[in-house]
């Protein structure tokens, strides 16, 4: 399973000729075409596809934003603007790339949270992950620096408080900041490095995806039954079957996406937004877009600067431990009755989180969220090591097929080359 | 209900053994149409999926023209002619492109009317480049047909214009007469609004 | 464990709502706009007249900056001819230069050009108005909102609710009244009712019979001439400044949805096809507890 030499072998001279310098195609033969897929995979593992697609579509909508847009203090607002009434479908490039980030981060909580349903971050599959929480990273990085390009004023604000959070590190805090913004406050060099960043980013995202497939490649998926592939019965080539399901899926994500693009572009921004940049008035109340509202309510429970800055960091850190902070054997949740509710009640929470992260931080909205930060780390250092010791967990199927096919079929008529089938139609 | 029977057996079947069972039940059912629904859902679906991907690629294209503020801003533009002196060239520009007003002395004028058209690279008297009876005023892009440089005016063996980057010569018409500039410099579309305005963008109307 | 963090939940949400009832500022009406839902498109007539109320009563304050005379004749929005855009800009005055001397000049509008601000600059716009530029309008319906709340937020996604500023704008308008007993409104300021915190500088800008309208046949006017038709009409088209390919927009919107409709509708079948191959597609994992022995 965990490597496979490649049975691909060209048909053309020329196919030969190059294949034996660059065996380009025998490596996409090998992961895309041949590449054995637990055969029980649901939806929620087609949210890796609709991930690449929503990448390429930032990269490809940013690039076109790019040829008109100006990262300058003075003339940034009205770029935008100007793509906005004068650009060709700018008003469409616009809001593709503004919602596309949202539905980005759709799809990459999705596809978090199934990780963290299935086990998928277990054994041997650590390194996959942690890559996946460096991804994760990076992107919070990008849509950060990306929200601040328009300008406006949740832009400045909004950059303003972030990159004063690291004032909160001792002694060299002030200077860092100072490095951050290339003067004495959020400014004209603050937007050109910024926007220079937001270009780079999405790059690095880029090549950490392909070791995120590549560390994917290895183990091969995880599934919901959380058992491995044992024979090739309880698998199918990745092409056609898993491509043509990953292909439905990303056209129905498509659909979501559209929606918001052409009947709610605004919906997911700030009105606030809309105003130019304006260092002397700050709006009513700040609130980062909708996906970092669970770590900023983290940030302002913690009634001391530093220590709130530092449970921020650590609510995802901790992440990459969780493959050594759980300590139960079995994978997937399915199993794991016990789990499953505190799995719930996990998600429940980090709901909680980003409605509190959107509310003013006064009276109960402060308590509320010291409960539920609490909560959220007593999930991986309490819930999840205890849990594996306490837990008795359902008996596991012998085998992916069993448990989709249910046992007597498995010894009747269920194909023996279901595997081999040859990928003879598109 | 053998036949729903057949097909039901055929659902859990993925060898090729089942596959020419397949097509040897839809022969024998006479079933012909049921391999061609599967081939046209097959392209229908390819079909539009890239009837769809083409479609995507237009509005991205589409944002490279030039826009509407652009496109706005390349309105005709008016000259004054008053303040230009005789033998004076002065350089404007539209649509972002460099234009040169040259007004004309009489010998400038004369030497651009006594020549051989038939001996130039591109043939053209000098009444086709100018506006009749204002044979003073010679207005063309001031970029040289070569490679686009901006050619020197009053120098070059004709006084007209010489291009310094690899020694275009053109007359007091603008006519190429030397150098590697394949055509004359191109006359921009203007239109004389009084004796002293031109309008640089309009055509005459008729 | 479980259950406490729900109790606490319901305990978060249930304070919520006495803290927006306290929340002092009033929740503008909802009102009906053509531009609203998935067909929704601009009336003219309507922009026209909003177009008007602008340039009679707003203009003189507020600035019009995004917005270029060409605008107005574009498809998507008032659609005034390019006649009238040409002899409209002409009445303006667009500062030009530098000449040939050096020197700033003043020359008729032209298409191409945007509306000019009322003042100079931001300093001048403050000081001629007690201290507060008055802000500039061409992006104000989509700048200005107001709080919806649980669930409401989560209900205005399907029923693409999106008006809210343009809502919070009316409301505005004819929001003018006297201050409640006790309330003390400091110098400069004007009392009104969906203002955040009720203490607005710009006075009431609006009254009846302030702006002529175009007349139908009959001799009527088209709209009445009342603070409330003004309001709609010119937050209207303010709304169409603020997004000018709205209609657009919502055009093409309908047609890629139908088509990604079609597509996946045929995907999901391909998708059947395909997998009726390997006996048709298995998800997830069986109901455990597993029977091993059936």
């Amino acid at each position: 399973m965990s490597q496979h030499p490649t049975t691909y072998v060209p048909k053309s001279a020329f196919g030969k000729w190059f294949e034996s310098r660059l065996p380009l195609a025998g490596l996409i033969h090998s992961s895309f075409i041949a590449f054995p897929v637990p055969r029980n995979l649901t939806y929620f593992w087609t949210f890796g596809a609709i991930l690449a697609f929503m990448l390429v579509a930032q990269i490809v909508t940013g690039v076109f934003l790019a040829m008109y847009y100006t990262p300058n203090a003075a003339m940034a607002f009205q770029s935008v603007e100007h793509i906005m009434r004068d650009v060709e479908f700018g008003w469409l490039l616009r809001y593709l790339h503004a919602n596309g980030a949202s539905m980005f981060f759709v799809a990459v909580y999705v596809h978090i949270f199934r990780n963290f349903y299935y086990g998928s971050y277990k054994a041997p599959r650590e390194v996959l992950y942690i890559l996946g929480v460096i991804i994760f990273l990076l992107m919070m990085a990008t849509a950060f620096m990306g929200y601040v390009l328009p300008w406006g004023q949740m832009s400045f604000w909004g950059a303003t408080v972030i990159t004063n959070l690291f004032s909160a590190i001792p002694v060299v805090g002030d200077t860092i900041v100072s490095y951050l913004w290339g003067g004495y406050s959020v400014g004209n060099p603050t937007l050109n490095r910024f926007f220079s960043l937001h270009y780079l980013l999405p790059f690095m995202i880029a090549g950490v995806v392909a070791l995120h497939i590549w560390a994917l490649h290895v183990p091969g998926q995880n599934n919901p039954t959380g058992i491995p592939i044992k024979s090739g019965k309880d698998a199918v080539p990745f092409t056609p079957y898993a491509t043509i399901k990953d292909i439905f899926a990303v056209v129905v994500f498509m659909l979501f996406f559209a929606y918001w693009v052409f009947y709610m572009p605004n919906y997911l921004g700030h009105a606030d937004n809309y105003i130019p940049a304006n260092p002397a008035v700050t709006p009513a109340h700040i609130v980062p877009e909708w996906y970092f509202l669970p770590f900023y309510a983290i940030l302002r429970a913690i009634p001391d600067k530093l220590g709130g800055v530092i449970a921020m960091g650590a609510a995802i850190v901790i992440w990459c431990f969780m493959p050594w902070l759980d300590t139960s054997k079995v994978r997937s949740t399915a199993y794991r009755p016990l789990y499953k509710q505190f799995f719930w009640l996990f998600v429940v929470v980090c709901f909680l989180l980003g409605w509190l992260g959107s509310r003013p931080a006064e009276g109960w909205y402060v308590i509320a969220s010291q409960i539920c930060t609490a909560y959220y780390f007593a999930h991986f250092l309490i819930v999840l090591p205890v849990l594996g010791f306490v837990e008795r967990p359902l008996p596991l199927p012998n085998s992916i097929l069993e448990s989709v096919m249910g046992v007597q079929k498995v010894g009747a008529g269920v194909p023996a080359g279901a595997n081999a089938e040859p990928s003879s139609k598109g | 209900m053998p036949n729903a029977l057949s097909r039901k057996a055929l659902k859990t079947c993925g060898s090729r053994f089942c596959s020419m069972l397949e097509s040897h039940v839809a022969e024998t059912t006479t079933h012909v149409a049921e391999p061609t629904r599967r081939d046209f859902l097959y392209i229908a679906t390819g079909a539009a999926a890239v009837v769809g991907g083409a479609t995507l690629v237009w509005p991205f294209v589409q944002s490279l023209a030039p826009d509407a503020a652009t496109v706005a801003a390349g309105a005709p533009v008016e000259v004054d002619l008053t303040p230009i002196a005789e033998g004076q060239i002065v350089k404007v520009f539209w649509r972002g492109k460099l234009i040169f007003i040259r007004h004309r002395t009489a010998e400038e004028i004369k030497a651009a009317e006594d020549v051989n058209v038939a001996s130039l690279r591109d043939p053209q008297p000098d009444s086709a480049r100018v506006k009749e009876g204002k044979a003073q005023w010679l207005i063309v892009y001031g970029n040289c047909t070569h490679l686009g440089c901006v050619p020197l005016g009053q120098q070059g063996e004709y006084h007209g214009w010489f291009c310094p980057c690899h020694g275009s010569v053109f007359d007091t018409s603008g006519r190429v007469r030397g150098g590697p500039a394949p055509i004359n410099l191109p006359i921009p579309p203007y239109t004389f609004a009084s004796d002293t305005k031109i309008i640089i963008g309009q055509e005459a109307t008729a | 464990m479980m259950k406490r963090t729900l109790l606490i939940a319901a305990a978060v949400l249930g304070l919520s709502a006495p803290a927006f009832a306290a929340g002092e500022t009033p929740v503008p009406p909802q009102l009906k706009w053509s531009f609203q839902g998935p067909f929704g498109t601009f009336d003219r007539a309507q922009l026209q007249r909003g177009f008007k109320v602008y340039r009679e009563v707003c203009s003189s304050c507020h600035g019009l900056s995004y917005v270029a005379f060409r605008n107005l004749s574009q498809p998507g929005g008032p659609e005034f001819s390019e006649a009238q855009v040409k002899a409209l800009a002409a009445e303006y005055k667009i500062q030009d230069g530098p000449n040939e001397a050096g020197d700033m000049f003043e020359r008729p509008g032209r298409p191409a050009d945007h509306f000019p601000a009322p003042f100079p600059n931001e300093n001048a716009a403050a000081s001629a108005n007690g201290g507060k530029a008055p802000p500039d309008l061409s992006l104000m319906p989509k700048a200005r909102t107001y709080e919806r709340g649980f669930p409401w937020f989560v209900t205005d996604v399907f029923r693409q609710y999106s008006e809210n500023g343009a809502d919070y704008l009316v409301a505005l308008l004819h929001g003018y009244e006297e201050a409640p007993a006790g309330f003390q409104v400091p110098e400069g300021g004007h009392y009104n009712h969906y203002f955040p915190g009720h203490v607005i500088a710009m006075p009431k800008p609006l009254s009846d019979g302030q702006v002529e309208y175009p007349k139908n046949e009959a001799g009527q006017p088209q709209a009445p001439e009342t603070v409330e038709q003004y309001a709609k009409d010119v937050t209207a088209f303010l709304t169409w400044t603020a997004e000018p390919h709205l209609e657009a927009r919502k055009r093409l919107g309908f047609q890629v949805m139908l088509f990604l409709l079609v597509l996946s509708g045929l995907l999901y079948f391909t998708k059947k096809k395909v997998w009726a191959k390997v006996g048709g597609e298995v998800e997830g994992h069986a109901t455990p507890p597993m029977t091993h022995n059936p």
